[in-house]
């Protein structure tokens, strides 16, 4: 798939999130619901899934919805779930002979809805072995109540729950790992991802992931201008930026084999990341050098195990 | 030829099932309705059922993919009681408002705290605000004919919305009874194909299902599915006419026993019927008072005016409550009767009890001395004992 990749042909593909939706300026969610349906076959229909959250309430609200495809919303902790049933219910119905169309199940859930209260539902779908994606669109908070700290917030984040404080450096956790404890799922496909450069990076991974038979689950890394506070112009850079200093590194799990797909030329240090975010601030006022160096031994820490993993 | 069978309450059900074929069932084990799951798995196993059957990890995402499956298109149901009901709470609502035909095999339970696996209504009655139809039964023939009729009821386009077809907890869900089975082919036309008008998977007209509606739009979203609860009244009506004319068993939303000159009249819900029926006969055969017995089938939509009807003119009304609300005042079934027979100006003196809660048992004694309560409160038209619980072993 990767040789056959064609920025120009990718980009002109027509878009299956209409605009008009209410999502923010500079918001990755969006840009990675619009890069994962593109990898769709344009003659396939979807079904696309939502657990509750910004992209939800933005993007379906009554009577309008952005979708060209069908959709469906169910509360904020069951989109694996729901999801299940409405693959389930494409297996019997074709079975029986009462539909005929080609239908993929892709659902979408921002990290507190997948890491957090979806995990449960999110872990039985991906055990079943429904022929689905679950893409977490993953910006480490609980961004549409209010940036409040999720498991997938990076420890010493200000979010609204874990301000920074006089006697607070923020979140005191590091994050919870869920690429990884998906593909422990033994899944055939569980892949890391962002949006960098020509985008095909994520676009091959979700192509891989929508047209490999049964449970696929894809981290897609997707800044939020709000609860990051960084400039929605930034958001690219922001992207390269996390996989560059390898917080965010790009690999991919097919049948337990664990691939790394990109090693920075030159590995940048966390700082590079943690200093255009304003969640971060109070990182960078003297005095605190040594949550900076921490920050750094738990990437290398993590960079490192990712390495023997991927056999590097 | 009706099929004559014994079959347990759970078997009914699952025979049920069988007979209709449904797209997806998922459901997730607890007891008392465990057995339902199971012998569809087993149906499953054996190639008698075509159902795609989804081991789901609780029962939230039991109802979750029910939900799923039925705006796919699919013809869905789970089974669940008590906490597993509790925790689907939050899908009962989305499912209503979605106006999806689900039904759901409850088989009810008390609810934990303490935790009791036995009979009373507070999971159903908890959720009697959800927007479900809520349709129960005294005894296996009657759930059983019951399940028969969810789905058509569900479809119907006048209705739209999900049905529950109740059950007690191991008294009709375990105990074996005598049961006659309608034929195979007679259940596939009664039930019918299934034909959604909308659903997920038709290419030909995508649609989005779950939508965030504010304050402009939540409001008429109440409004239509009341109004589909309203049309359900005669769509139930109807089905059970033609229920009747293929079965010869007749069916309302309540059922009236001895009430033609009944002058003391208990008004109760499920199993504990049968042992009432019991003490009716028995008191109208030793003393020849006039006591009867009306047992309510349909608790959503309510029946408020057949009921007020039916109550108003007796000399006294004990409504029998199966489940506590802690209103401090009575129980749900209570609360409703009452207000019915206020709306209709009825001067019949009216006492609610709650009895069986977690599973205690009622005697045909135990009606005996409601009955004889209803004959003295007629008498000197003092209610001390209302909202008293029957059957307590110590204060």
């Amino acid at each position: 798939m990767e040789n056959r990749y064609n920025f120009k042909e990718v980009m002109s593909k027509e878009e299956r999130l209409a605009p008009g939706h209410r999502m923010c300026a500079g918001c990755g969610g969006t840009v990675t619901v619009r890069a994962v349906l593109r990898a769709l076959r344009p003659e396939d229909r979807a079904v696309v899934g939502n657990a509750t959250g910004c992209l939800e309430v933005s993007s379906f609200m009554y009577p309008y919805t952005a979708y060209e495809d069908s959709y469906i919303h169910n509360a904020f902790e069951n989109a694996g779930a729901t999801l299940s049933g409405v693959e389930t219910a494409y297996r019997v119905l074709k079975k029986k002979g009462k539909i005929d169309d080609t239908f993929k199940f892709i659902t979408f859930g921002g990290d507190g809805g997948t890491y957090d209260i979806g995990f449960q539902s999110l872990s039985g779908a991906m055990e079943r072995g429904h022929d689905m994606v679950y893409v977490c669109y993953d910006n480490g908070a609980y961004m549409n109540t209010g940036t409040q700290r999720s498991s997938a917030t990076p420890q010493y984040a200000d979010t609204t729950t874990t301000p920074a404080g006089k006697v607070s450096d923020g979140k005191v956790q590091v994050r919870k790992d869920l690429t990884a404890i998906m593909a422990q799922h033994h899944i055939p496909y569980a892949a890391q991802s962002t949006f960098t450069g020509n985008f095909k990076d994520l676009h091959t991974k979700a192509e891989r992931a929508i047209y490999t038979p049964g449970a696929a689950f894809l981290n897609v890394l997707s800044p939020c201008p709000r609860g990051w506070g960084y400039e929605p112009s930034e958001l690219m850079t922001i992207c390269k930026l996390a996989v560059d200093t390898c917080y965010w590194p790009l690999y991919e799990v097919i049948d337990g084999k664990w691939m790394l797909n990109y090693v920075p030329k030159k590995k940048l240090p966390i700082e590079d990341f943690l200093r255009p975010q304003k969640r971060f601030k109070h990182l960078f006022k003297p005095g605190r050098e040594e949550l900076l160096s921490q920050f750094q031994a738990e990437v290398d820490k993590q960079w490192e195990a990712l390495r023997r993993r991927c056999e590097l | 030829m009706a099929i004559r069978e014994r079959l347990s309450g759970n078997e009914a059900v699952a025979y049920a099932i069988k007979q209709i074929n449904p797209d997806v069932m998922p459901a997730f084990p607890i007891t008392p309705s465990t057995e339902i799951p199971q012998y569809v798995a087993n149906y499953i196993a054996n190639g008698e059922l075509d159902t795609e059957f989804i081991h789901v990890e609780s029962e939230h995402s039991a109802m979750s993919a029910t939900l799923g499956a039925s705006a796919a298109g699919a013809r869905a149901l789970t089974a669940t009681s008590s906490c597993g009901m509790a925790l689907m709470w939050e899908e009962l609502y989305v499912a209503a408002s979605d106006r999806l035909p689900i039904v759901l095999a409850l088989v009810n339970r008390a609810l934990t705290g303490p935790i009791n696996i036995n009979a009373d209504h507070s999971d159903s009655m908890g959720a009697r605000d959800s927007g479900w139809i809520q349709i129960y039964a005294e005894s296996n023939q009657e759930v059983y004919d019951n399940f028969l009729q969810a789905f058509p009821i569900a479809e119907d386009p006048r209705v739209h919305l999900p049905v529950m077809i109740c059950q007690d907890g191991f008294i009709t869900s375990h105990g074996v009874e005598n049961i006659l089975l309608v034929e195979d082919d007679k259940v596939k036309d009664f039930v019918g194909e299934y034909h959604p008008e909308h659903f997920l998977l038709n290419s030909k007209e995508p649609i989005a299902v779950g939508p965030y509606a504010v304050s402009n739009y939540y409001m008429e979203t109440k409004r239509g599915q009341r109004e589909a609860m309203k049309n359900a009244r005669e769509v139930i009506l109807e089905l059970a006419a033609r229920f009747e004319e293929m079965t010869g068993r007749h069916y309302g939303f309540f059922e009236e026993y001895a009430m033609e000159d009944a002058e003391y009249v208990i008004v109760l819900i499920g199993s504990a019927a049968g042992t009432c029926k019991a003490a009716v006969d028995r008191i109208r055969r030793t003393t020849g008072k006039k006591v009867g017995l009306c047992k309510i089938r349909v608790f959503r939509p309510f029946p408020e005016e057949e009921l007020a009807q039916a109550l108003k003119d007796r000399r006294a009304v004990a409504i029998l409550d199966r489940s506590e609300m802690f209103s401090a005042t009575g129980g749900p079934l209570g609360a409703e009767v009452r207000a019915a027979l206020y709306s209709a100006k009825a001067q019949a003196e009216v006492v609610n009890y709650l009895y069986g809660l977690g599973g205690r048992d009622i005697t045909v004694e135990d009606f005996e001395r409601v009955y004889g309560r209803l004959e003295e409160i007629a008498e000197t038209h003092q209610i001390p004992d209302m909202y008293e619980y029957i059957g307590l072993r110590s204060k």
